[in-house]
């Protein structure tokens, strides 16, 4: 296919850069409402390109929402939970594609029917069991419950299954035991799907609201979309501060996408596209 | 360990792999016991009592309470809201992303740019995407309402329209998924072959028939499972509805996680009936889940 000339091509240009537009007026309608001064927040939109900037405004939300102790929070739980569905996953995908044991099928269809029981179901019992733990207001509760991943040990099968059929069976002819096998063999084989996965679960984890919403109630180990959560119910006369707050939140996640945009869609549309 | 000419024949070899394989598989499956199998029982059971007057004591009614939720306004309300929202957001949001991937799929100079801009909103948690637009929408900022001639943006704004609010809501959800429904799309266009289209270019057909002869039916598969992904997420949808609307006005919104979330830990505090309504949610993504897998089985067909 060849790019458009002339007329054709400034037509294009035209809706793209509409389309990008309405795309962005929430975010850009958020950015200038956190660089403006508090008390101008009122002038909208008479004045959506800002005359005045300030940090002021980001400063009093990074305080007001306690933005640093929250993003640390998730990064710390999403990261968590992200290691730990890895090492979950490769261990399980292993003994699914490489070993042969009794009632196989069973235990696969066992982790699969898990993706079919959404957090949303299970909420109110789990919230039961944090309780008798005794783990209210900690992190075990927001990380523990998310440590295993069928959809991780499902892809994951799928990588090692198609490596070469006797792969596994030079590695044996040379020595190679299980271990040093999964270790420098397969999961090196398996390290864009790693990445893809890692990515997918590092970003639920670091979007989810439900759960940490109904386990934590402390300043000290909310996640930051509790943060915005609070931030937005105690400023609803000060919006400006929200709008610094989502801009803020948004950010390091945004970084985070441009830096790894081909694991990103490798990870969303893994079993949507044959890839 | 040596596969030789000895070699131990298949029965052997599983009796010598299981103990490792249960070692692989324990930390996964104990996981799924206590965070899934257990509370999913537990829940149903859950369902057969009601809390006592202080929310304490839990007092047997039986599947009695099953029946009496199940015929109930509330659920029946409930259930409707989740439906309409799903409607609401699911062929809109296929549209705009199959749009946008269209828009951005062939060649020019500066795409990569356009590209990022349409798959940015996968950066937006749904606090972060909810709170930006509770800013448009609010009617005291009034942005969107100046920016737009409709008078159901101005006080009390779209969101305390009862008739609205479901909308508003709406609409910031599929700003939201904009974002994966466009790489969703745009990975689905890149694995149509050229030839097609030059071959119905050959056979005289424009960019219309084009694309409803072959970009649509090319990306059938690609498109029921966006579907029924966003349809499953909508039916999971919580956090926009807590930040923009609770549940209301009245309960216009009140969909049916809203509606589990309110019973079990709002005022009312009547966990067995958020069981049931539970179990309710279980049984319809267990439903959209089972279309799901017949999907994913067409999709090789397709390849």
């Amino acid at each position: 296919m060849d790019e458009p000339r002339g007329a054709r091509r400034v037509a294009r240009y035209a809706v793209l850069v509409v389309v990008a537009v309405v795309v962005l007026t929430p975010v850009y309608v958020s950015l200038v409402g956190a660089l403006k001064p508090g008390a101008r927040v009122l002038d909208y939109p008479r004045s959506l390109v800002p005359d005045s900037l300030t940090l002021e405004t980001v400063r009093r939300a990074w305080s007001s929402g306690d933005l640093d102790r929250t993003m640390l929070n998730s990064a710390l739980v999403a990261g968590a939970i992200t290691v730990g569905q890895l090492v979950t996953s490769v261990l399980a995908a292993y003994a699914f594609a490489f070993l042969r044991f009794p009632w196989k099928p069973f235990w696969f269809g066992l982790f699969v029917s898990t993706l079919m029981v959404p957090t949303e179901v299970t909420v109110l019992a789990n919230h039961g069991t944090v309780s008798s733990l005794g783990w209210l207001d900690s992190y075990q509760a927001l990380v523990v419950p998310f440590l295993a991943t069928a959809l991780g040990t499902f892809l994951l099968r799928q990588v090692f299954l198609a490596l070469p059929g006797d792969l596994r069976d030079a590695a044996a002819m040379d020595g190679l035991g299980h271990g040093r096998f999964l270790l420098q063999v397969a999961v090196p084989l398996a390290r864009p799907m790693l990445g893809a996965l890692a990515l997918f679960s590092f970003l639920s984890a670091w979007n989810q609201y439900l759960w940490p919403l109904l386990v934590t109630n402390d300043d000290e180990h909310r996640t930051v979309q509790l943060g915005l959560r609070s931030l937005a119910s105690s400023n609803l006369d000060e919006l400006n501060l929200v709008m610094a707050g989502t801009i803020i939140a948004a950010l390091p996640i945004f970084v985070v996408l441009l830096a790894f945009q081909r694991q990103l869609v490798r990870g969303l549309t893994a079993g949507a596209v044959k890839g | 360990m040596l596969s030789g000419p000895g070699a131990p024949r298949a029965g052997a070899r599983a009796r010598r792999d299981w103990p490792l394989a249960a070692l692989l598989l324990l930390p996964s499956l104990l996981l799924f016991a206590v965070w899934v199998f257990y509370p999913l029982a537990r829940t149903v059971w859950l369902g057969l009592y009601e809390t006592d007057f202080f929310g304490e004591r839990r007092l047997w009614v039986g599947w009695e309470q099953y029946a009496d939720v199940l015929r109930s306004g509330e659920l029946r309300h409930s259930l409707w809201v989740s439906a309409a929202f799903t409607l609401l957001t699911v062929p809109t949001g296929l549209a705009a992303g199959l749009a946008l991937a269209v828009l951005a799929h062939r060649p020019l100079r500066g795409i990569t740019v356009f590209r990022t801009i349409f798959s940015s909103t996968i950066a937006t948690s749904v606090a972060v995407a909810s709170l930006m637009w509770l800013v448009l929408l609010d009617p005291s900022i009034g942005v969107l309402s100046q920016l737009l001639p409709f008078d159901v943006l101005e006080t009390p704004g779209l969101l305390g329209r009862p008739g609205w609010a479901l909308v508003a809501v709406s609409l910031t959800t599929v700003w939201q998924n904009l974002g994966f429904t466009f790489v969703l799309m745009t990975a689905g266009l890149q694995s149509v072959p050229d030839e097609l289209y030059e071959a119905a270019r050959v056979d005289g057909a424009g960019a219309w028939l084009r694309f409803w002869h072959v970009t649509v039916p090319m990306l059938s598969p690609v498109l029921l499972f966006g579907a029924v992904v966003l349809t499953i997420s909508g039916f999971q949808s919580f956090g926009q509805i807590d930040l923009l609307t609770d549940g209301g006005p009245g309960d216009a919104t009140s969909v049916l996680v809203w509606s589990i979330y309110d019973n079990a830990f709002g005022a009312s505090a009547q966990e067995g009936v958020a069981a049931v309504q539970a179990v309710v949610l279980f049984v319809v993504v267990l439903v959209l889940s089972a279309v799901q897998f017949t999907v994913l089985d067409k999709r090789v067909h397709y390849g």
